[in-house]
């Protein structure tokens, strides 16, 4: 599911489509206390840099996060018609509806579209009746529920960060918050698709509540004096 | 041939009834009667069973029908109407089942149900779905839940209620008796229900059909031996209490 590189042969012609991942790196995980999603904030066309403070995390609701990584518009778009969905059910039925419902409704909205060109891969953040909910919604129609996520050109290196400090269980909710900084940092330290800031946010019963932004050149810094 | 079904059928009248609608009322006034009764770890609902004809194989009238595991319904009225209605309900859990990932809640498939009439009540060409239904099972936290829904479309809450033939003799009868002590045990509640059944039915035991479903079980229909052993039971229930308000009298 997350291959750095996905070949798709073009019909008749030996030409083969090699798509990238798109330009990012988003991580979310799951934690006694809730969920941590950390993003990066850079936005590139090609090799130019269009922005280096793009807002990757997409408040759906009091209580609900999505994630950016792939077209922006198309993100953005269906995250926030997700949005209205939500705020329809929660309306009818007098209750908020769950997370598994709620990437369920992201994934067939954007299945009518597949092979159209869509290019979205978000995560769904959240927390209902059932405790903490994370799960992994794309374009091509994949929806995985799971406690581990990175999307993104980067998300290799946030995934070797976090494989490694998940080891010990029971983080409180500084050090996992601490985790997914330091997660995002080495992705954008390595990958040149990711940099600008790290947005982090904690998921947690009561809704969700951002935690920091933190410029990545202030938090090389700061690492490079922990190691002295 | 369009234009012939373009015309409502359903239309107001001059001092604002719909009266297709309230035809389909008295559809379902004709219908045979059928009883709810929320208990407290019980949904209890009977129904009269018309007497079948020699060779009809008993088995093919039901007029309880499960909508999922832990949802079920009885009606009254026309018992065409009414499979249609119940398919539908069924397609609709599974589709619920499949988008939300989730069982129904007992209130969702009543206000799809009734959503489904109310269409039919402001539609060309066709008319109203001639049954009220009684709908009975437990949400997934546990609590019990009694619906009722008419032709028109509206659905409310009960504790307990009746539906066809008679419905307002059973109803002024379990107004009286549905008491937290009536349905403070299961066997109670189903107690309850076949004396509000026995109220209207003919020849007692042989014409009632009773099912019930417990929290986290499927429903059971309950066999007529059974039936029976409760009837004779109220009887003599009813005996014993004839015979201590004699006594209470003669001293």
């Amino acid at each position: 599911m997350n291959s750095i590189l996905t070949a798709c042969s073009d019909g008749d012609g030996p030409e083969r489509k090699i798509q990238f991942l798109h330009g990012t790196t988003t991580l979310a995980f799951k934690f006694q206390h809730g969920v941590i999603v950390a993003v990066d904030s850079r936005a590139t066309a090609g090799a130019y840099i269009a922005s280096q403070t793009v807002k990757k995390v997409i408040e759906i609701n009091p209580y609900l996060l999505g994630t950016m990584a792939g077209g922006a518009a198309d993100c953005s778009f269906w995250e926030r018609l997700l949005a209205r969905q939500c705020r329809v059910y929660e309306l009818r039925n007098k209750e908020r509806i769950s997370v598994a419902a709620a990437s369920k409704l992201l994934a067939n909205m954007v299945y009518q579209y597949k092979g159209m060109g869509l290019s979205m891969g978000t995560m769904v953040c959240g927390w209902d009746k059932t405790g903490p909910g994370l799960y992994y919604v794309d374009s091509e129609g994949n929806r995985v529920c799971g406690d581990l996520f990175a999307v993104g050109s980067g998300s290799m290196y946030a995934y070797g960060i976090v494989d490694s400090g998940l080891k010990q269980k029971d983080l409180t909710v500084e050090e996992a918050c601490d985790l997914g900084c330091r997660a995002i940092y080495q992705a954008t330290y390595r990958d040149a698709y990711s940099g600008g800031q790290v947005n982090l946010y904690h998921v947690h019963s009561e809704g969700w509540n951002r935690v920091s932004q933190s410029d990545v050149l202030m938090l090389h810094q700061q690492y490079q004096a922990e190691k002295a | 041939m369009a234009a012939r079904y373009d015309r409502a059928i359903t239309v107001f009248s001059p001092d604002g009834h719909l009266f297709q609608v309230e035809y389909a009322q008295e559809a379902v006034k004709k219908g045979s009667t059928a009883v709810g009764i929320r208990g407290k770890d019980i949904v209890v609902l009977g129904v009269e069973k018309k007497s079948v004809a020699k060779l009809q194989e008993e088995r093919t009238v039901r007029k309880i029908c499960t909508l999922d595991d832990h949802v079920c319904m009885a009606f009254a009225g026309l018992t065409a109407d009414a499979r249609i209605v119940i398919n539908r309900a069924r397609v609709e859990c599974q589709s619920h089942r499949l988008t939300v990932e989730d069982p129904v809640t007992v209130e969702y498939i009543t206000r799809h149900i009734a959503t489904l009439k109310q269409r039919y009540t402001q539609s060309n060409g066709r008319r109203p779905f001639g049954i009220s239904a009684l709908i009975v099972g437990f949400d997934c936290d546990g609590t019990p839940r009694l619906y009722q829904t008419d032709p028109s479309g509206t659905y409310h809450a009960w504790k307990a209620n009746a539906i066809g033939r008679s419905a307002k003799t059973v109803r002024e009868f379990l107004e009286k008796n549905y008491t937290d002590e009536a349905i403070a045990t299961d066997n109670e509640s189903i107690k309850l229900a076949i004396k509000a059944l026995l109220e209207v039915v003919q020849s007692g035991g042989k014409n009632i059909e009773l099912a019930v479903i417990r929290r986290n079980q499927p429903l059971k229909l309950l066999e007529s031996k059974e039936i029976e052993t409760l009837v004779t039971e109220i009887e003599k229930e009813k005996e014993d209490e004839a015979e201590k308000k004699k006594q209470k009298k003669s001293t």
